[in-house]
């Protein structure tokens, strides 16, 4: 399923909301998480799962074709943890 | 860094604020897409949010586990687990924004 399909099906269900406002809370959605995120935040959505930032400390690492060291930088990626409900249910748990 | 934990709450109120729909509806919305990304995955395919990221459902073989307080081994059976690609834009705003 990809970003459209899912408006689309938000869409069939509420026939009262014009397409480019379902196309408005979708996106409201998805940017909230990412700018919680930004901002060092977690989103927790019970039974769905949890978005938080992780840290990965600084590092001496290697360019793969010249062998050189090269220093990395201290950075901070997403990571999203699978909630329990759903987890059980991708096994067929419900 | 803040550490705040958001809820579902936060992102109904997001769509309250930014849609103007009652916040009834709009916490029903919220619902309503986390419930049909739940169902696609539970039928197996892949999620892709343009600009987000992608859950895709991977299958992992049976292996045999060890209880690490007891030494114990244990089955661990076949499963299946969930997997979360963020996309280039959610790597690079996550970075920017959490920078020393």
């Amino acid at each position: 399923m990809i970003r459209s399909e899912l408006v689309q099906k938000i869409a069939d269900e509420n026939p009262h909301l014009y397409q480019r406002d379902v196309e408005r809370i979708v996106s409201t959605i998805f940017d909230e998480i990412i700018e919680a995120m930004a901002r060092g935040d977690r989103v927790e959505l019970r039974g769905f799962g949890a978005f938080s930032v992780k840290k990965r400390d600084a590092r001496v690492g290697r360019n793969p074709r010249t062998g050189d060291s090269v220093q990395v930088e201290e950075k901070h990626v997403p990571f999203f943890k699978t909630g329990k409900l759903l987890r059980d249910r991708l096994n067929g748990k419900e | 860094m803040s550490e705040k934990t958001l809820t579902r709450m936060d992102l109904s109120e997001a769509v309250f604020r930014e849609v103007g729909l009652s916040r009834n509806e709009s916490a029903t919305l919220v619902e309503s897409v986390l419930q049909h990304m739940s169902d696609s995955l539970v039928k197996g395919e892949q999620v892709k949010i343009s600009s987000f990221g992608t859950f895709s459902v991977r299958d992992k073989a049976a292996r045999v586990g060890r209880n690490p307080k007891t030494g114990e081994e244990v089955p661990i059976l076949p499963r299946r687990v969930l997997t979360f690609r963020p996309s280039h834009l959610m790597k690079e705003r996550v970075a920017a924004g959490n920078k020393a």
